[in-house]
């Protein structure tokens, strides 16, 4: 995608995260810059989710260094509602509040942790519905509307913070064929509207299109990284062209 | 054309929900017309006695069913902070209301009914003030301490059979460890809470019978106290069922209600 580049907003340093004695990420590094996206391929297990729970300050690492908006995450010291709310996340399973509707699972966070103006939220969150082409559906509870759907609203939800940066964690993954489509529009969208973007996939070709850049990951290490062209149509690695073959 | 087979809970559930109180309504009539064959010819007939008594029994047993509201007020009113508490991953807060809730789950209620009326004094005076403590106050603080452990334990059930997802989606939006609990958890989980806490309050209203035991005039109380001063002992059966009948009009649409909410809640998934 060819848009300007800003400042760095994610710098990942040598991170290493281990779970006991399993080491999930050894020595990960890696810059997105302000309207860049990213996308990270490779195997299941290869700790590609614990990477973006990382960033988020949902699990601390275990050593190395991530400053998301200048924010150093590993500070013991660190504001995590501050941090949280520069990031939004997207789960593979949407997590909607099933308790609330469409609508108050977009308001939620921005009228109780932002202390915004309901009124004013309420407008910015049909705003969001109707961006991810949802208006009719802000009184339906979670439980009434598709996967698709749900895991549009979860977008919308996040978006309501005004993030910095967006992290998706294989949000297609538990989408059928057909659902998985509005859901890939609508991060395309956002990723062209220049929203920091990134995203643990499995759809190489939604990667193709949107990353400006792509890592490959395998055991806990970035094997190979690059333009898109280049990691998924002409890689170097033989892990890389092993994954890719399996995968397409 | 084939009829479709009636299954055998549909022809059966109608038939028992009119089962037990006609069976009790029956033993209540045979039991007065047994104590009426046991009249001696001058004596009042058995039916106008219990008659007679029946005001004051229903005052009494109206006054277990304040006693049951008010432990119930109070115990889920300390339930909740303890269910809290055992949630909580430090470990002394963990450990105390760990400590507290195995203790009062685990104790007789009776006994610890005892402890409270015979522990604490007929007034407090804290400063200047003076608060009297009536029988009737420390009853109900006896009572709520089982309830309370026990609410604990439902709280600290319902919070846990949240996904942990719906923790990492409130975290991700900057919740507060507290806001997430009032906005995203418990409004989920006092659904599941609600059937087995009406459950438990059906339990404690039976249970404030044992109010009587350490001197309060509850329903039983009169009911004995009916017995004695007539000296007629075949009028034991009919008093005493007629509280057993109070205490299970009163209880009985309570445990259809539990039933009826956790169906509802089983097809919602």
């Amino acid at each position: 995608m060819a848009h300007e580049l800003g400042p760095p907003v994610v710098v990942l340093r040598e991170v290493t995260k281990c779970f006991g004695n399993l080491t999930v990420l050894s020595g990960i590094s890696f810059t997105v810059r302000r309207g860049e996206t990213v996308c990270i391929i490779g195997p299941s297990g290869s700790g590609k989710s614990t990477l973006l729970r990382c960033i988020d300050g949902l699990a601390p690492v275990t050593a190395g260094s991530i400053t998301v908006a200048g924010r150093e995450v590993n500070d013991p010291k660190l504001d995590h509602r501050a941090l949280r709310r520069d990031v939004g996340i997207v789960f593979q399973q949407y997590n909607l509040f099933p308790h609330r509707t469409a609508l108050d699972n977009i308001m939620m966070a921005p009228v109780h942790v932002l202390r915004q103006d309901r009124a004013q939220v309420e407008k910015r969150a049909r705003e969001l519905l109707a961006k991810v082409r949802l208006t009719d559906k802000a009184g339906a509870y979670p439980g009434e509307l598709s996967g698709g759907q749900q895991q549009r609203v979860a977008i919308a939800r996040a978006l309501a913070m005004n993030p910095k940066v967006m992290l998706f964690d294989e949000v297609t993954a538990a989408l059928d064929p057909e659902t998985k489509k509005e859901v890939l529009v609508t991060v395309q969208e956002l990723a062209a509207e220049g929203m920091t973007c990134i995203l643990v996939t499995h759809e190489m070709g939604f990667a193709r299109r949107v990353a400006d850049h792509v890592y490959f990951t395998d055991g806990g290490v970035i094997v190979e990284d690059g333009p898109p062209a280049q990691v998924l149509e002409a890689p170097r690695e033989p892990r890389t062209r092993d994954f890719l073959d399996k995968v397409l | 054309m084939l009829q479709p087979v009636r299954p055998l809970a549909a022809i059966r559930a109608p038939l028992a929900r009119p089962v037990l109180p006609l069976a009790t309504a029956f033993v209540l009539i045979a039991s007065l017309a047994w104590a009426q064959a046991e009249t001696r010819p001058a004596a009042e007939s058995a039916v106008a006695a219990v008659l007679r008594w029946a005001p004051l029994i229903f005052g009494g047993f109206l006054f277990n069913v304040l006693v049951s509201v008010l432990s119930m007020a109070l115990g889920t009113a300390l339930g909740f902070p303890l269910g809290l508490l055992l949630m909580a991953r430090a470990r002394i807060p963990h450990a105390t209301g760990w400590a507290l809730t195995q203790f009062f789950r685990n104790a007789p209620w009776l006994v610890l009914l005892f402890y409270v009326m015979f522990l604490l004094p007929f007034e407090l005076h804290i400063g200047g003030l003076t608060i009297p403590l009536p029988s009737w106050a420390k009853a109900v603080l006896g009572l709520s301490l089982p309830v309370a452990a026990n609410v604990a334990e439902l709280v600290r059930g319902a919070l846990q059979s949240i996904p942990e997802p719906q923790w990492s989606a409130a975290r991700g939006l900057a919740f507060g460890p507290l806001q997430t609990i009032r906005l995203v958890i418990l409004p989920q989980a006092i659904r599941r809470m609600l059937p087995p806490w009406m459950n438990l309050y059906a339990i404690l209203t039976m249970a404030t019978t044992l109010i009587s035991i350490v001197g309060i005039q509850d329903g039983l109380t009169i009911t004995r106290a009916a017995i004695a001063s007539d000296a007629r002992p075949e009028l034991m059966l009919p008093l005493y069922l007629f509280l057993l009948l109070l205490f299970f009009v009163y209880c009985y649409p309570i445990a259809r209600a539990t039933l009826v909410l956790e169906q509802r809640l089983q097809v919602r998934g």
